[in-house]
C-alpha cells in the first residue's frame, strides 16, 4: 500500500447517541486519515448507519464531538458541512435530469453558470454518464443510478465522502465490478471515503482500514489483513470470513486441549485451567497423509471451482469442521472417507470471552 | 380450456351489465338534452335549443356563477390546508390516532348532520349566511380529500431526497421549493381538481349554509328546485354540461396521478 | 418534543384548527342541543332533558327508524351483491385494462348526485323511458307506477353508491395473493369451495368497508327519499331536515343527528375490528 497517510481528517470523539431507551452508538471514537478508504462494517442494528448520519449532520450526538479537519462540526447543519453522503436509496431527484441532479449541489454554492456547466460536463465524463445526461432517474438502471448518485456527491469536491451501503441494491456481478470501480475512482479523485456496509467481503476488498462494529461500539479497527488474520475477539472472528470454532480449555501448561488432543499453545496470557474456544480458518487445516493428526470422517464435500470445502466430523466439536482444499488436491476427499487433520498452530486464535 | 373461456365470457357479461347499469341512465339524459321535443316519449330530431334556452336563463347563469366562486375559493383554501396537513401527518415520527380520525371524519360524517351542525353554529354566532359560509363549509370536506390524495403520494415518497438536498447544500426552505413541492405538485393538482368537483356538485351542506334568499343559490340548489317543482327539458342540458365538466376534471386529475406514479 | 415533531404539528395546525372550529365545535353544539328543551316558538330553552332521545324510540319515530334501517340495509346488500361480481370481473381482466375499468366504474360517483338521482326519475316516470319501452313492446295496460315506491328509493341508493363498493372490494381482491387461490385448488378444493373458504374471507375487509359506507350514507340520506320516494318515505335524514327547516324543533333534530353519528361510529369501529382480525389471518396465511 503506497498511500501516504496523514493527520486525521475526521475525528469522532467518544460519541453517544440514544433513541429512547436504546443506545445506538455507545461512546465511540474513531480517527479517519486523509485519502483513506475506510469501511464501517457490522450487522444491521450495530449503529453504523447512525454513526454515518451523525457525521453527515442528520442526527446530533447526545454526547461527544465530531471534528472535520480540526473544525468542530458536531452541531453544524448538514448543508453547511463540507462533506457529502451517498444515500443507500441513491435519493436522486425524480423530477430532474441526470445533468440537473449533478448541477444542483453546485447551484447551492452559487457558482457562476459557466463554472457549473463546466464542472458538470467534466464529472459526466469522469463517471462515463455523458450519454445519459438528459435522462430522468426513472429511465436509468440500478447501476446507472448508483453512478449518478456518486457523481452528484463527488462533484461537490467534499473533504470526505460518506457512502451508505452503496452497492447494496445491485446484483452480485455488478457489485463486484463496482467495488473495483469505486476503489479506482477514490484513487483518482483523492477524496477520503467512508463506506458503511454489512458485507464483510465488500469491506475487505475495498477498504484500506476496517472498523468492525457491534452494539454501538468498535470491536476492532485495522487493515483487512489484520482483522482477517488476527481477529480481536470471537465475534470478529466469526463475522469475517468462514471460521471453525472448537470449544475446549487451557490447561496449567498453557496448552489448549479439546477432546483429549493438544491443538495449540496460548501465547497471550489467557487464564489457565479455564474454558476457552479455538478459532481456525478452513485454509489453516490440512489433510495429513502420515496418519498422525486428528481422525475424522468426511461427511460432505462442496465444490467451489477453484477449491473444495470439506465437512469433516471429528470428536472435537459437534458441528463438522470446514476444511479448504485445492480442487486438484487429494483424491481422499470423498464423502465417507476417513481422514486425519493437522492444524496450523500459528494461525489459530484462542478466545476466552 | 373450456373452463377458462367460460370464466372469461362470464366476466365480460358481468362487466357489460354493470357498466350498462352505471352509464345508461346518464346516457339517456345526455341524449334527451339534444332532443328537440325534450320529452322522453318522442325523438323529434337533434337540436341545441335547450342549451340556447339555458344560456338565456339568468337564474341558472347566476347560480352557475355562484357555484364557480364557491368552488374556486373553497378549492384554493382546501388545497393549501390539505397539503400542509398531509405533509404534517406524514413527517411525524409517530402516527397520531386523533389526527387520523380528524382527517378521516369529514369523508364519512353524514352530510345532513354536518349541514345542520354548521347551520346551528352560524346562527348562534349570528353570522349572515351566504357564499362565504358555503365556502367555509366546503373547505371542511375538500381539505380532507386533498389531504388523502397528497398523503397517498407521500406514502411512496422517498424522504431521503429531502436529506440529499440538505446534504448538497440547500437550506430547508430551498429544499421545500425545489424538491418537495415540485415532486408533490401533480398530486396536489389532482387533489385540487377532486376538491373542485366535489364543491361544484355539493348540495346538502350548501343548502343549509347559504342563508335565506336567492342571492347565494348554487347550481345544485337550482337543480334540486328544478327537479322538485316541475321538470323542464333544460335540466337535461344543464346535467350534460355539469357532468361533462366533472368528468373532464376527473380525467385530468387521474392522468396527473398516473403520470407521477410512473416516474 | 423533537424539532421535527414541532414542525410537523405546525404544518398540520391550520387544517386542524379549521376542522376543529367548523366541524368539531358545531357537532359539540348540536350534541348539547340534543339535551336541551325546545322553546315555545321554536327557540331553545336551557332546561336539560333526555326527552329528545326518548322521542327517538317513540312508536311513530321508531317506525321511520325501522324503515330507514330496512331501506339502507337492502340497499347495502344489493350493492354488495352487484359490486362483488363486478370487482371480481375487473380483477380477471388483463392487468393493463384494470385501472381503466376501475376508473370508469368510479367516475359516476364523483359526478353530481342530484343529476344521477334525477336520471332515475326520467327512467321510472309514468311517462318515462321504461313505461315507453314497455308500450313499444306491446304492453297495453296502465303505465306502471315505478316511481315513489320503496324499490325506487333503493334503486337510487344502490345506483349512487355502487361505484364506491366496487372500488373497496376491488382493492381487497387485487391485494389477494393469487397463489393462495392456486394453493387451495392444489389442495383439492373446488372453485366454489375455494371462493367461500379462501377468497371471500380474505376480501371481507373490502366488503365491510363498502357496506358500512353505503349503509351510513343511505340511512342519513334525504335527497333520494325526497326525489324518488316523492316524500312518501320518511327516513332519518328527512326527519332531521324537517326538524331544522320546517318543524323548527332543533333539539329533536340534533338528537336524531347524534343517533346518526352514533350509528356511523359504531359501524366504523366494528369494521375496523373486523378488518384487523381478517388482516391478522391474512398475515398468517401469507407467512405460512
Amino acid at each position: 500500500m503506497n498511500i501516504d497517510f496523514k493527520a486525521p481528517v475526521l475525528a469522532v470523539d467518544t460519541v453517544v447517541k440514544r433513541f429512547g431507551k436504546t443506545v445506538a452508538v455507545n461512546g465511540l471514537s474513531l480517527d479517519i486519515r486523509e485519502n483513506e478508504f475506510f469501511a464501517l462494517l457490522g450487522p444491521s442494528g450495530c449503529g453504523k448507519t447512525t454513526l454515518l448520519r451523525m457525521i453527515a449532520g442528520f442526527e446530533v450526538p447526545d454526547e461527544g464531538r465530531i471534528r472535520l479537519a480540526g473544525t468542530d462540526i458536531t452541531e453544524q447543519a448538514p448543508e453547511k458541512r463540507p462533506l457529502n453522503l451517498m444515500f443507500q436509496s441513491y435519493a436522486l431527484f425524480p423530477h430532474m435530469t441526470v445533468r440537473q441532479n449533478l448541477a444542483y449541489g453546485l447551484e447551492m454554492e452559487q457558482l457562476a453558470k459557466s463554472e457549473i456547466s463546466a464542472r458538470v460536463e467534466e464529472m459526466l465524463k469522469t463517471t462515463d454518464l455523458q450519454a445519459l445526461a438528459g435522462r430522468k432517474p426513472a429511465e436509468l438502471s440500478g447501476g446507472q443510478k448508483q453512478r449518478v448518485a456518486l457523481a452528484r456527491a463527488l462533484i461537490k469536491r467534499p473533504k470526505v465522502l460518506l457512502l451508505d451501503e452503496p452497492l447494496g441494491a445491485l446484483d452480485k456481478k455488478l457489485r463486484e465490478k463496482m467495488q473495483l470501480e469505486l476503489k479506482r475512482l477514490q484513487n483518482e479523485v483523492g477524496i477520503t471515503f467512508i463506506i458503511v456496509t454489512h458485507d464483510q467481503e465488500e469491506a475487505l476488498v475495498m477498504a484500506d482500514r476496517v472498523a468492525v462494529l457491534k452494539d454501538g461500539s468498535i470491536l476492532q479497527c485495522g487493515t483487512p489483513q489484520e482483522v482477517y488474520e488476527r481477529p480481536a475477539n470471537r465475534f470478529v472472528a466469526g463475522f469475517i470470513g468462514v471460521m471453525n470454532f472448537i470449544e475446549g480449555e487451557i490447561g496449567a501448561d498453557a496448552l489448549f486441549r479439546a477432546g483429549g488432543e493438544v491443538l495449540a499453545c496460548d501465547h497471550n496470557g489467557l487464564k489457565r485451567d479455564q474454558k476457552a474456544v479455538l478459532a481456525v480458518r478452513p485454509e489453516n487445516i490440512v489433510l495429513k497423509s502420515d496418519g498422525t493428526g486428528i481422525a475424522g470422517t468426511v461427511v460432505d464435500v462442496a465444490y467451489h471451482g477453484l477449491d473444495r470445502q470439506l465437512y469433516v466430523k471429528t470428536t472435537l466439536s459437534a458441528a463438522p469442521l470446514q476444511v479448504r482444499l485445492a480442487a486438484t488436491g487429494a483424491a481422499a476427499a470423498q464423502t465417507g472417507a476417513a481422514v486425519s487433520l493437522g492444524f496450523d498452530a500459528a494461525a489459530c486464535r484462542i478466545f476466552q470471552d | 380450456m373450456a373452463d377458462a373461456l367460460r370464466t372469461k365470457l362470464t366476466g365480460r357479461a358481468i362487466l357489460v351489465l354493470v357498466f350498462s347499469f352505471l352509464y345508461l341512465p346518464i346516457a339517456v339524459l345526455v341524449l334527451l338534452s339534444f332532443n328537440a321535443s325534450g320529452l322522453p316519449t318522442t325523438w323529434s330530431g337533434f337540436s341545441l335549443r335547450w342549451y340556447v334556452s339555458l344560456a338565456n336563463n339568468s337564474d341558472i347563469l347566476h347560480a352557475a356563477w355562484n357555484t364557480l366562486v364557491v368552488a374556486i375559493f373553497a378549492t384554493l383554501i382546501a388545497t393549501v390546508l390539505g397539503t400542509m396537513l398531509a405533509i404534517g401527518m406524514e413527517t411525524r415520527k409517530r402516527r397520531s390516532t386523533a389526527l387520523e380520525a380528524l382527517a378521516f371524519a369529514p369523508m364519512v360524517i353524514p352530510d345532513i348532520v354536518l349541514a345542520v351542525a354548521l347551520l346551528t353554529l352560524f346562527s348562534r354566532l349570528n353570522v349572515t349566511m351566504g357564499l362565504s359560509t358555503i365556502v367555509i363549509s366546503h373547505v371542511i370536506f375538500d381539505l380532507a380529500f386533498v389531504c388523502s390524495v397528497v398523503r397517498a403520494r407521500l406514502k411512496n415518497f422517498d424522504f431521503s431526497i429531502v436529506e440529499a438536498s440538505r446534504d448538497l447544500g440547500a437550506s430547508s426552505f430551498t429544499t421545500f421549493w425545489r424538491i418537495t413541492f415540485p415532486v408533490l405538485l401533480p398530486a396536489i393538482i389532482a387533489g385540487a381538481l377532486l376538491a373542485f368537483t366535489l364543491s361544484v356538485d355539493e348540495f346538502i351542506i350548501a343548502f343549509f349554509t347559504s342563508g335565506a334568499g336567492r342571492s347565494s343559490i348554487t347550481l345544485p340548489m337550482q337543480i334540486y328546485s328544478m327537479i322538485r317543482f316541475g321538470v323542464t327539458p333544460e335540466i337535461n342540458a344543464l346535467a350534460t354540461i355539469v357532468m361533462g365538466v366533472s368528468a373532464a376534471a376527473l380525467l385530468l386529475s387521474q392522468w396527473l396521478n398516473k403520470e407521477q406514479m410512473t416516474r | 418534543m423533537s424539532s421535527q415533531t414541532v414542525r410537523s404539528n405546525l404544518m398540520a395546525l391550520p387544517a386542524v384548527a379549521w376542522l376543529f372550529l367548523f366541524m368539531v365545535v358545531p357537532c359539540l353544539i348540536i350534541l348539547a342541543y340534543a339535551f336541551l328543551t325546545r322553546g315555545l316558538y321554536g327557540g331553545i330553552e336551557y332546561t336539560p332533558t333526555a326527552e329528545n332521545f326518548q322521542r327517538v324510540i317513540d312508536p311513530l319515530y321508531a317506525k321511520i327508524f325501522l324503515t330507514s334501517v330496512r331501506i339502507a340495509g337492502l340497499a347495502t346488500l344489493l350493492a354488495i351483491l352487484i359490486a362483488y361480481p363486478a370487482a371480481y370481473a375487473i380483477c380477471l381482466s388483463p392487468k393493463r385494462t384494470q385501472p381503466l375499468l376501475l376508473f370508469f366504474a368510479v367516475l359516476p360517483f364523483w359526478s353530481n348526485y342530484l343529476i344521477r338521482t334525477y336520471a332515475w326519475i326520467v327512467l321510472l316516470n309514468r311517462e318515462g323511458l321504461i313505461n315507453n319501452l314497455l308500450r313499444w313492446f306491446g304492453y297495453e295496460g296502465e303505465p306502471l307506477a315505478l316511481l315513489y315506491r320503496e324499490g325506487a328509493v333503493i334503486t337510487g341508493l344502490v345506483y349512487n353508491y355502487l361505484p364506491f363498493v366496487i372500488l373497496a372490494i376491488y382493492s381487497s381482491l387485487s391485494r389477494l395473493n393469487g397463489e393462495l387461490i392456486e394453493a387451495s385448488r392444489d389442495l383439492g378444493a373446488g372453485r366454489v369451495r375455494t371462493f367461500f373458504r379462501v377468497t371471500l374471507p380474505l376480501t371481507m375487509p373490502g366488503v365491510a368497508a363498502g357496506g358500512v359506507f353505503v349503509f351510513v350514507l343511505s340511512i342519513g340520506n334525504f335527497v333520494t327519499p325526497a326525489l324518488l320516494g316523492g316524500g312518501r318515505f320518511q327516513m332519518i335524514g328527512n326527519l332531521v331536515y324537517d326538524q331544522f327547516l320546517t318543524a323548527n324543533d332543533w333539539p329533536f333534530g340534533a338528537a336524531l343527528g347524534m343517533v346518526l353519528i352514533a350509528i356511523m361510529i359504531g359501524l366504523l369501529l366494528l369494521q375496523a375490528r373486523a378488518s384487523a382480525r381478517f388482516c391478522g389471518e391474512k398475515q398468517e396465511a401469507a407467512n405460512g
